[in-house]
């Protein structure tokens, strides 16, 4: 007899450390020197700092959520924690598996969602899903059966489902996208700005779908957002990220008690907690923190 | 990984280590179900490269034509001449579209956006790249037939002394060679994202000069002719002519045979480790992200 389709897997025991947290993070930095460098220019190079010693856990069945403005270094640091980007120093742990030396086995464990929903915009949903779903060893007729108890969580009709992407709006996309991540029952999901650009119906339809999985499968989810809202409503634990940095890390009581002052904590609404805790606004742009020219023969 | 009952269990195997050699080709085999669902919605694209295939196979073939008529070569050596050209440009549109095919690995998925879903999935990279090109052969293969259907009946030839056995051999054996070419070729877009797409259309460039497509590469300057060693294609060219125009037997061919093996052993794992390589310094630097 089936029972209800598994969206997120309870956690995997790592046989070389039992028991390891599904995220463990450690003075984790990364800067980049943007464009490209000829060998013949004497032109001195700027170096960009996007993550500057980061370190925190994620335990078992936790959403955690990571606030900044563009530009603090949110979605570096989904890429260093989903492999896509290397860290300078540091090291990333997934259920005990590092991220660089153990990749193939952390990747089994993780899937993400980001702010574009990148996808064959000539393929149709289902075409595109497919494919993600073969790429981490499922079975076609599961991966269908799959997909389709996704989106009809999400809302999105079959009608859609068969549709190509090019033809759905950013919602619809961005619903793909999010089955995308669930189809292959991720043990550590990471959501990076998943509602962003979101209409209000699509962005609810999406967070309840977060919040249920959460409920009925003691998810563990890594959430970057510049939603207060969002972040409250989702998270137990949120830290503040600025200028690449961990500026603050507790549940939201935690988080309006330090700025409280004698102050009745529920007055004090997040947006002024982030701005006291981090000198800017969450909406604002950051400016890239440059930190040094490089001399090309240096 | 995948809970492939899709249902509720609290007992959850860890990851694998390494994947077995069939659960690899089943990846693989992932990346040739999507490039073909790719394929059919870019039919129209299709029909552009197969008239393109089709005209520029006469437009060159003609030229030997031309000389028939002229008188300038008869008999035996106008036959000749004319299946030399048609071959080179045949084999050529083949090579290209595997090339394309391959190289467009990269370049495709940046300018989707897709490729860093793509590349965080746990795909050992064999398995990625060996799927492409399995893909970018049987797509060449069905194209270049299509052209050889249209444009054959515009000349006269006679193919009675042609071994088709030998030409499959060489065809598959040559493909193989390319393989590693093509994914060579394919790391230049993973390297520099703005350029690295014409950068591949070069490389295309220098293989068509130094292959000997439409010329002997006897007739080749010395300098350039030692390059000419240096292309799996030449051997390729070289033994489809061989089997189709003299009829050459796989024993006949051994040698050249030999030559594109040891190019498939050495380029595959070759370009494979330098395709690792590649992307690894592409996520130090930060180079990953969508173009496009």
């Amino acid at each position: 007899m089936r029972t209800a389709p598994v969206y997120l897997l309870p956690s995997p025991e790592n046989p070389d450390h039992p028991g390891a947290p599904p995220l463990i993070v450690r003075g984790v930095s990364k800067s980049f020197t943007p464009g490209m460098h000829l060998p013949w220019s004497k032109k001195p190079r700027r170096r960009v700092r996007a993550v500057q010693d980061v370190s925190f856990d994620i335990g078992r069945g936790e959403i955690f959520g990571l606030i900044g403005a563009n530009g603090s270094g949110k979605s570096t640091l989904i890429r260093i924690l989903s492999s896509l980007v290397i860290a300078d120093t540091g090291t990333v742990k997934v259920f005990g598996y590092d991220i660089e030396r153990d990749s193939i086995q952390a990747r089994q464990l993780i899937n993400r969602v980001s702010a574009d929903p990148s996808f064959f915009r000539q393929m149709t949903a289902s075409e595109n899903l497919l494919f993600y779903g073969r790429v981490y060893g499922m079975p076609p007729d599961l991966v269908k059966q799959r997909a389709a108890e996704i989106l009809d969580r999400l809302g999105l009709d079959r009608s859609h489902q068969r549709a190509m992407v090019k033809e759905l709006s950013r919602g619809q996309q961005q619903k793909i996208a999010v089955a995308r991540a669930f189809l292959t029952s991720p043990a550590l999901l990471l959501l990076d700005e998943p509602t962003t650009g979101l209409d209000p119906r699509s962005k609810r339809d999406v967070q309840t779908f977060v919040r249920d999985i959460q409920r009925d499968h003691d998810a563990t989810i890594l959430l970057t957002t510049h939603d207060m809202d969002e972040a409250e409503a989702l998270c137990g634990r949120i830290a503040f990220l600025a200028a690449g940095r961990i500026v603050a890390e507790g549940t939201s009581l935690e988080l309006r008690r330090s700025v409280a002052n004698g102050r009745p904590v529920d007055g004090i609404d997040m947006e002024d907690v982030f701005m006291e805790l981090t000198g800017r606004t969450v909406d604002d742009d950051e400016e890239e923190d440059e930190i040094e020219e490089v001399a090309v023969d240096g | 990984m995948a809970d492939t009952a899709g249902t509720t269990t609290s007992r959850f195997a860890p990851p694998a280590r390494r994947f077995s050699t069939r659960r690899q080709m089943t990846l693989g085999w992932a990346f040739v179900e999507r490039q073909t669902n790719l394929w059919k919605r870019h039919w129209a694209w299709e029909i552009v490269w197969l008239v393109y295939g089709v005209v520029n196979t006469l437009a060159i073939t003609f030229i030997a034509k031309q000389l028939t008529t002229e008188g300038i070569v008869s008999g035996k050596q106008a036959n000749d001449l004319i299946l030399f050209l048609l071959i080179g440009t045949l084999v050529w549109a083949y090579l290209s579209a595997v090339l394309d095919d391959i190289s467009l690995v990269v370049t495709w998925e940046r300018w989707e956006g897709t490729i860093e879903h793509t590349l965080m999935a746990p795909v050992p990279r064999v398995a990625h790249l060996v799927g492409t090109a399995v893909f970018g052969v049987l797509h060449a293969l069905t194209r270049t037939c299509l052209i050889m259907v249209f444009a054959l009946p515009f000349f006269t030839v006679d193919l009675s002394h042609a071994d088709w056995g030998t030409a499959a051999v060489v065809m598959l054996i040559g493909s193989l060679s390319l393989i590693g070419l093509g994914i060579l070729t394919g790391v230049l877009p993973l390297l520099y994202p703005e350029r690295g797409e014409q950068m591949s259309f070069m490389v295309q460039a220098v293989i068509l000069l130094i292959s000997g497509v439409y010329y002997s590469v006897e007739t080749l300057p010395p300098a350039l002719r030692i390059f000419s060693y240096l292309s799996p294609a030449t051997y390729l060219l070289r033994g489809v002519r061989a089997a189709l125009i003299n009829g050459a037997s796989v024993a006949d061919e051994a040698g050249d045979l030999l030559i594109m093996a040891i190019f498939a052993v050495v380029l595959i794992p070759a370009s494979i480790a330098v395709f690792s390589a590649a992307e690894r310094w592409a996520k130090r630097t930060g180079r990953l992200k969508r173009q496009g």
